[in-house]
């Protein structure tokens, strides 16, 4: 019966998609013999009692034993159906704890999604084979629906509010996602791609952080200047010259100056000297201030600190620019050997 | 005869009684039928006040710290007059139902006018508690203006949505009970003039035992609404 | 009087009176005043065809519209989203308020209600009339929404989208707050009538079924619609003053919206479908001569749905935001419907086997009924059962499902009403042939329309989508043929109708043979509907040959 199956319903792509369709085909099967039951009757009585001058029909009002049969099976059989399919249901109200979490925030008409280290997508989701995933969700204007229809998955994305759907993909590839509550004008085109990969590929993603930087390629600033919302680095750093408490120096006015170290020397505010503050922060600590910035290491993707150099660059006050910064984003060069996955700077 | 127009009345075929209409077979059954036909409308009515309370109770789980401390804002010695007056209306309009079975115009024509009289002093109070809200700015939330004894707020000093929500459903729902005290003034009216041109008796009274069946539901309520806003505890 | 028909029928043996309630007084003035219950029946009846064909023409575009993907039709752009918006939400708007709530009960009940109680009128005459104008009123201030701009909400009109947009949705808000009064005091009506007005003898189990299933409605109507209006008044108010109830920047809850809505709109498609389940129960017997299997049951089911209708709207919110807890008491609550629908379907078969079976065009209609009524039904469990709907609601599946009872089952039941009570409204006997092959095209085509929007559904294409997927587009296709094929039968359906009134009078008393007491009177009826007060002397759906006593 799998044809049939296939027929009907789209390609399973969790455990869930698995019961749920069980349910589904055992309903079809149910169902299609109630239906063809009752068709029978109806046709068969119509082509078997059809008229006939003079015929007198018997005078049956009722017969309770009949009514009570007729009456109690279905009632039995509705109270089998309501129990098989919140089984099903069951399994899947509460995600388990070791769940990934994903947030969704839906707006007309765009899905976005972040992961727990702060990255960002857009229309586009990986998640890990086998592994289950949670998302949480919520919509910035009107209600959206977040649907799977391989995951055999659906939840309406609420304003305001914090809704919640979990599953575990079994089958590799990309799969549909879809707006499933009216929207408004581009409700059908609020479509995004899930992408289920294997552990590697997944780390891959990751490592590049998504598509969204691709957006910012050219401008290298305003991505940093994202980065240092998103980082974290705006609780420390200001960027309009005032020193924040138990913070670090404010960003303001430092590119290309020569600032002044805790052990008396003069550093360049440069690409290098930023990108080492980062990684290393303990290395240089300007005058005045304690050694308390935590390192950045693994914690930041190349583009994401060229972006920041960039945006470090951008509130100087440097009429002839100071020290160079990159203008374009990149990813990091390869290592020899590895396979240009990714490709847009992949060394061969 | 002729009972397609609005023109009903089939004063012939039934004894005289102009009230009689013609597809009842007896007064008794019209009288029966009109009354069924009022408690009907009543639990419509019911139903429409019982949205906005099943509505204010679900908001009043989401914010319960902002509607206790927001009816603080009502005026309840006003509140508490209007329930008086209420039930004297209430009152009036039975002895007003009373004198009609009695036959008895001059009375009936006299409660009928205490019953308007009370409605519009229920009104006016209505008229200065509203005055008394907006000038303080307690309105829903758009315009909500925070009092100083507003506890529930965010971060930044802004205060919940909560207080203002609690005013919204103040508004809609004493302002639908108030249509409705409205439209009372207007039918308590039409029937005093109609018994002042001597229309009812005691065969004949069933406008005023309807209108009277609309003005106590009115009142009753009334009688959930004032310790719905006033009395939260 | 040489009819065919009436070979099986009772003919009355008095000859047709010369003024009837169609001519007792003439010119429009006459119609407009009216208080008579059959005039007003009638004067609905034309209103709520206007909607129907109205609603027909955007549903129809919506079809072509999907025919492909891209909207085209000879090399040019059908419809933009925001067009294919409008027309979709104006076609539920239309088809739900204007047409299906008031179809069955304001025009074909308001015709037959009081003559099947052997009264002269309904309770309330001017009231009566006073919910036609309403109607009115409500219809002009829909078209006038549809005019001067439009809606793009859907019929569910759910915020914050509603809240949010532009257009004329404030109008159309409270148009159909003012149809929900129309249909109100019908209900207030109806209910009074049926309780003070049946002709002596008879008691409440000697009422024909249909009153027992517009009885039920009107309790519904007069119960759950109140709700409705109230939640519509501030839906315009949030519009008008951002008043903030479900408006979640000013701390409102969108949800709450729709479980007020659906607190209505559950017991609305009760409304509508249990007067289309009693014209049924009129049909089946009547035309197979045999007496109600299990009218009883059949009567109690009426009511029981009406209860049940009122603690199920959760239904309608499995995956929108209500508490877990609440998910699986509705999905409980909800197979509780099924039962007694069940019933009544196994009483109408009951009927049928070893009856004297017909099939004129109301009967065939009605075995129509029985089969695309069993198909919403069933498929109505899929959707009740929790696992399940997750997958398959605000897909094509929930349309297709709802199609299959509101127009397999409501809209069908009230065309083979039409044809059934039309020889008592107009006095003339339609062609049976065409009336024949209306419905079974109306029947192919409305197959091929909906069952394919079972598999679209199933297989994940949501519902109010503008752009589809490729692989949906030969099931878009197959499902738009057929909503032409349905156009045609309706077209068939209607020109026949028409047709008849252009012949004298021409229908007996009691073309079909039926046992309830409008039969009694002639076609059509006199203006007070009975020469004289019919005293009730044997059940209905009694066929024995010999009289009995009751």
């Amino acid at each position: 019966m799998e044809w049939l199956r296939s027929l009907m319903l789209p390609p399973q792509g969790s455990q869930f998609a698995g019961e749920v369709d069980n349910v589904y085909m055992g309903l079809f099967w149910l169902c299609g013999v109630l239906f063809v039951g009752i068709a029978a009757a109806a046709i068969g009585f119509a082509w078997r009692y059809r008229y006939k001058p003079g015929r007198v029909t018997p005078h049956q009002t009722h017969n309770t034993t009949l009514e009570i049969v007729w009456t109690v099976i279905p009632l039995l059989l509705c109270v089998a159906i309501f129990f098989w399919g919140l089984n099903g249901w069951m399994k899947y109200a509460v995600a388990p704890g070791e769940a990934m979490e994903i947030q969704i925030t839906a707006k007309k008409w765009l899905w976005q999604f972040e992961y727990p280290d702060g990255t960002r997508t857009a229309n586009e989701i990986h998640v890990v084979l086998n592994k289950p995933v949670r998302f949480v969700m919520t919509s910035e204007d009107v209600l959206h629906d977040f649907f799977v229809p391989d995951m055999r998955v659906k939840h309406d994305i609420i304003p305001g509010r914090y809704t919640e759907v979990w599953f575990t993909p079994t089958v590799p590839g990309t799969h549909h996602v879809t707006c499933a509550e009216y929207c408004g004008k581009g409700h059908s085109d609020m479509q995004a791609k899930l992408v289920v990969d294997n552990e590697a590929d997944f780390q891959k993603f990751m490592e590049t952080g998504g598509t969204e930087w691709e957006d910012y390629k050219m401008k290298p600033a305003e991505w940093g200047r994202i980065q240092y919302e998103r980082k974290g680095c705006s609780t420390c750093h200001s960027i309009d010259g005032s020193r924040i408490a138990s913070g670090g120096p404010s960003w303001k006015g430092i590119w290309g100056k020569m600032e002044k170290m805790n052990d008396g020397k003069e550093v360049l505010v440069d690409a290098d000297y930023v990108r080492e503050s980062m990684m290393q922060p303990q290395a240089k600590i300007v005058a005045g201030y304690d050694p308390i910035m935590p390192t950045f290491q693994g914690l930041l993707r190349e583009h994401e600190i060229q972006g920041l150099i960039a945006f470090i660059k951008s509130l100087g006050n440097n009429p002839n620019g100071g020290p160079p910064a990159p203008t374009v984003l990149s990813l990091p060069p390869k290592p020899a050997g590895a396979s240009g996955a990714s490709g847009t700077t992949g060394t061969k | 005869m002729s009972t397609s127009t609005l023109d009903f009345h089939d004063p012939h075929a039934h004894g005289g009684d102009a009230h009689h209409q013609h597809h009842f077979a007896t007064m008794e059954q019209q009288f029966d039928t009109s009354k069924i036909g009022m408690w009907l409308f009543l639990v419509t009515e019911v139903l429409l006040f019982g949205g906005l309370f099943v509505g204010f109770g679900m908001m009043q789980a989401r914010y319960p710290q902002e509607f206790l401390e927001a009816h603080e804002h009502l005026q309840r010695p006003l509140g508490a007059l209007n329930t008086v007056v209420l039930l004297i209306s209430s009152f009036t309009m039975v002895m007003g139902v009373l004198s009609a079975q009695r036959n008895d115009k001059k009375k009936l024509v006299m409660y009928l006018i205490l019953t308007i009289l009370c409605a519009c002093v229920f009104l006016c109070v209505k008229y200065f508690e509203y005055s008394h809200k907006f000038e303080e700015h307690l309105l829903p939330p758009r315009w909500y203006q925070a009092q100083p004894g507003d506890t529930v707020r965010d971060a930044a000093g802004n205060v919940s949505h909560g207080y203002g929500t609690f005013f919204a459903f103040y508004f809609m729902m004493t302002g639908l009970h108030g249509f409705h005290i409205l439209v009372g003034i207007f039918l308590l009216a039409w029937i005093a003039i109609r018994a002042n041109r001597g229309e009812f008796s005691s065969k004949y009274y069933t406008p005023v035992d309807l209108v009277g069946l609309y003005w106590h539901l009115v009142d009753l309520i009334w009688i959930y609404l004032f310790p719905l806003f006033y009395l939260i505890k | 009087m040489a009819n065919t028909l009436t070979s099986r029928g009772k003919i009355a043996d008095h000859p047709r009176p010369e003024v009837n309630y169609l001519n007792a007084s003439k010119g429009i003035w006459s119609w407009m005043t009216t208080v008579d219950h059959k005039r007003i029946g009638v004067m609905y009846l034309v209103g709520v065809l206007t909607a129907f064909l109205m609603g027909g023409i955007f549903a129809l575009f919506v079809r072509l519209s999907l025919l492909n993907p891209k909207h085209m039709l000879f090399g040019k752009v059908l419809m933009s989203a925001e067009t294919y918006n409008r027309v979709f939400t104006l076609h539920g708007v239309i088809m739900v308020f204007l047409f299906i709530i008031p179809s069955i009960p304001a025009a074909l009940g308001n015709f037959v209600l009081p003559l099947m109680l052997g009264a002269k009128d309904v309770a309330f005459p001017r009231l009566n009339l006073a919910s036609f104008y309403l109607w009115v009123i409500g219809a002009v201030m829909a078209v006038c929404g549809m005019i001067f701009g439009a809606i793009d909400t859907g019929w569910t009109f759910y915020t914050p989208y509603s809240t949010t947009t532009s257009g004329t949705v404030t109008l159309m808000v409270m148009a159909v707050f003012i149809l929900g009064f129309s249909s109100i005091f019908t209900g207030i009506n109806f209910v009074a009538t049926v309780h003070k007005l049946r002709a002596p003898g008879m008691g409440w189990f000697d009422m024909p079924l249909f009153v027992w299933g517009i009885y039920s409605t009107a309790i519904i109507q007069v119960l759950a619609t109140p709700v409705l209006g109230i939640t519509l008044c501030l839906l315009a108010l949030e519009r008008v003053f951002s008043i903030g109830i479900f408006d979640p920047k000013l701390g409102g809850d969108p949800v709450l919206f729709q479980h007020f809505f659906w607190f209505y709109s559950h017991p609305a498609v009760y409304i509508m479908i249990l007067p289309g389940m009693a014209i049924i129960s009129e049909l089946i017997p009547t035309f197979s001569r045999k007496t109600m299997f299990g009218y009883r049951a059949v009567a109690y089911s009426s009511v029981s749905l009406a209860l049940l209708s009122f603690i199920v709207w959760g239904h309608h919110m499995f995956v929108a935001g209500q508490s877990q807890l609440a998910t699986v008491i509705f999905s409980a609550l909800t197979f509780l419907v099924a039962i007694p629908s069940g019933v009544k379907m196994f009483n109408w078969l009951g009927t049928m086997y070893k009856g004297n079976i017909s099939l004129e065009t109301p009967m065939l209609y009605a075995i129509s009924f029985l089969l695309l009524f069993g198909i919403g039904g069933l498929t109505g469990i899929f959707l009740g059962t929790l696992s399940t709907d997750v997958h398959l609601t605000d897909t094509y599946f929930v349309v297709a499902h709802f199609h299959y009872v509101m127009m397999g089952g409501t809209v069908i039941a009230f065309i083979g009403g039409l044809h059934y009570w039309w020889p008592k409204m107009t006095g003339r006997m339609y062609n049976e042939k065409f009336g024949a092959l209306g419905c079974v095209l109306v029947f192919i085509g409305f197959n091929m329309t909906f069952l394919t929007q079972f598999f679209l559904g199933s297989k994940g294409m949501p519902r109010r989508y503008y752009n589809y997927l490729d692989q949906y587009q030969p099931l878009h296709a197959f499902s738009t043929y057929g909503s032409w094929v349905i156009g045609l039968g309706m077209m068939i359906t209607a020109v026949n109708l028409l047709a008849s009134l252009r012949k004298p009078y021409d229908a007996p008393d009691n073309p079909w043979g039926g046992t309830t007491l409008e039969w009694k009177t002639s076609s059509p009826p006199i203006e007070h509907n009975f020469e004289e007060q019919p005293v009730l002397e044997r059940a209905p759906y009694d066929y024995r040959p010999e009289p009995v006593a009751h």
